[in-house]
């Protein structure tokens, strides 16, 4: 139960927010924070928890927020079905890229470069194809019904994308104190070593593919039924892909809180540049390129490896002796 | 003799125009430790690759208790039973000592607190009971040496391939490990060794192969082997035997 207690606390004081605040811009503000927050979870426990640096998991998002309005749309799903068909699908996706990358011995940079790859297909083919829309994308109909997975209220929809964090955080904390987790770990600090001792590091990434593709496409199903629009940019675009990888890497790739830190930091700094500066076209991603130089140069484990540094420092050596015996 | 533990037959490399291991052929007998020994480039680590699954050969076939293991993947072999070391230490930087070790134990413990427990006896039996919680980037090569060795006796071994554990180490460290290697095998551990520090691997093994430029060219019990004329001539070079033919008698 040990390393439960932080995630109860952290998620009971995100949930009573909406008890206390009732804008619906900063509600809004928190809905997308936490939605960049579940896309870049996905993304840690392949990249942070598994070193395998994905550029394109925007081919999971998209995919779930695709399945979510088209199943809905063309095929009168049930939205609740239909959201977890999508991470299903999600999911699948994953598995497919990650059958095809990883037999193939695809790591690095290299395999960066194959999911950019894979995702830039995907935006082209659902720019395109008449299922998706082509250019105009899908919209879904306006059904404020609980049945529907539409809400009236801004803090239910805040709820529900919590309650989706919360796993993701779980699932997070779970990897650390698994064998499944303890091998992947293993994979991303060498994968040599870890096949040495018994590790079939193929086998171990491609179900971290699966698990990370689920996540973040969870967020994609839950981008659908708030904004109730998709096209391909949004979908499969670069931005999410970035988004995904950027919140973990700031926040601290591998770490439970990582990109719910990070994803809270980089929106919060996004806003304020909007405040001071207008809505300038491209100003968040200045800002995002900003913030990630400071952390690579002065916080290379991110912001939660930086408060660690900092509370060992606090630490009396005394006390530090004595914890190593 | 009872069917050897590991065989290796007629095993060949090559590298585009390099033949590293040329139909090598040798066998490791259960509970002993035989030594591979050889001047440098003469193939060991290559030899030791494709043992362990890491290389394929060219041809030729690795035989583990009588059955063809060729070509199988390394984890399917740590599976079987077989372990190696690294020549150049590998352990995973980011992690504690124990956790290190930890990864090796969950092989054949699937829940966290049985193989911690079996991490944390390894790591005692081979002398890192200290420096369980330090990082394992904080160790020494003496340090790394024996936390490679604990990694690999964590997935509890029937065969031990171990790649120059001795190397890099002062005459103190290799005092303070040899005696640790031979408990192994008292145990029940069968271990290959590959193996530069000549003394060592003399008072250790029970019997020895010398590969020379990709080929067995002798064996024997240490002492044989040391007295062998080719053995001589592979270290030191043609016609070295001749001269030193008064002292080999």
């Amino acid at each position: 139960m040990r390393g439960l207690a932080p995630i109860a606390v952290v998620v009971a004081v995100l949930a009573a927010v909406p008890l206390v605040v009732q804008s619906n811009t900063t509600l809004n503000f928190l809905v997308v924070t936490l939605l960049i927050a579940l896309a870049g979870q996905g993304w840690n426990i392949l990249g942070g928890y598994g070193g395998q640096y994905s550029f394109g998991h925007a081919a999971f998002f998209g995919t779930g927020a695709y399945a979510t309005a088209i199943l809905q749309v063309r095929y009168g799903m049930n939205a609740w079905l239909a959201f977890g068909a999508g991470i299903v699908l999600g999911a699948a996706v994953g598995a497919v890229i990650g059958a095809w990358t990883f037999r193939a011995g695809i790591k690095g940079s290299y395999f960066a470069l194959v999911s950019l790859a894979f995702a830039e297909v995907l935006r082209i083919l659902a720019s395109v194809a008449p299922i998706t829309g082509a250019g105009v994308g899908t919209l879904v109909k306006l059904d404020l019904r609980v049945e529907a997975l539409q809400f009236e209220s801004r803090a239910v929809f805040y709820w529900v994308i919590l309650a989706l964090v919360a796993i993701s955080l779980l699932v997070a904390q779970r990897l650390e104190r698994t064998r499944f987790g303890t091998w992947l770990i293993a994979v991303r600090e060498n994968e040599d070593a870890a096949k040495a001792l018994g590790v079939n590091a193929t086998q171990v990434k491609l179900g971290a593919m699966v698990i990370s593709a689920a996540i973040t496409a969870a967020a994609g199903c839950f981008y659908t039924q708030y904004f109730l629009f998709v096209d391909s940019g949004i979908a499969f675009g670069t931005r999410m892909s970035i988004e995904a990888l950027l919140t973990p890497i700031i926040g601290g790739a591998g770490t439970v809180f990582g990109p719910l830190l990070g994803a809270l930091v980089v929106q919060a700094l996004g806003e304020g540049a909007k405040l001071v500066a207008g809505d300038a076209p491209g100003l968040s991603l200045i800002v995002y390129g900003c913030v990630l130089i400071l952390v690579i140069a002065f916080a290379p484990r991110g912001l939660i490896g930086l408060i660690d540094t900092a509370r060992r420092r606090v630490t009396p050596p005394a006390k530090r002796e004595a914890t190593h015996g | 003799m009872a069917e050897p533990l590991l065989s290796v037959d007629r095993v060949s490399c090559r590298f585009g125009g390099l033949l590293a291991v040329n139909a090598a052929s040798f066998t490791v007998a259960a509970g002993r430790i035989t030594g591979l020994i050889g001047p440098n480039g003469a193939g060991k680590t290559t030899l030791f690759a494709i043992i362990s699954g890491f290389q394929r050969p060219s041809s030729g076939t690795v035989r583990y208790r009588g059955e063809i293991v060729t070509g199988l993947p390394p984890y399917e072999l740590a599976r079987r039973g077989i372990a190696r070391t690294f020549q150049i230490v590998q352990p995973f930087t980011g992690l504690s000592v124990l956790e290190n070790i930890l990864v090796g134990a969950h092989l054949r413990h699937r829940t966290r607190s049985d193989a911690l427990a079996a991490a944390d006896l390894v790591g005692r039996e081979v002398g890192l009971a200290d420096l369980l919680d330090r990082p394992a980037d904080t160790l020494t090569v003496a340090g790394r040496k024996r936390l490679e060795l604990a990694r690999a006796l964590a997935t509890e071994p029937q065969l031990l391939l171990l790649d120059e554990v001795l190397a890099g180490l002062n005459p103190t460290e290799i005092h303070e490990i040899a005696p640790i290697i031979r408990r192994l095998c008292e145990r029940g551990i069968s271990i290959l060794m590959i193996e530069h520090v000549m003394q060592a691997v003399m008072s250790l093994s029970q019997h020895v192969f010398v590969l020379a430029e990709g080929c067995i060219i002798a064996e024997g019990t240490p002492a044989q082997v040391a007295a062998d004329r080719t053995v001589v001539e592979a270290y030191l070079g043609h016609g070295a035997a001749k001269k030193l033919g008064v002292a080999l008698g």
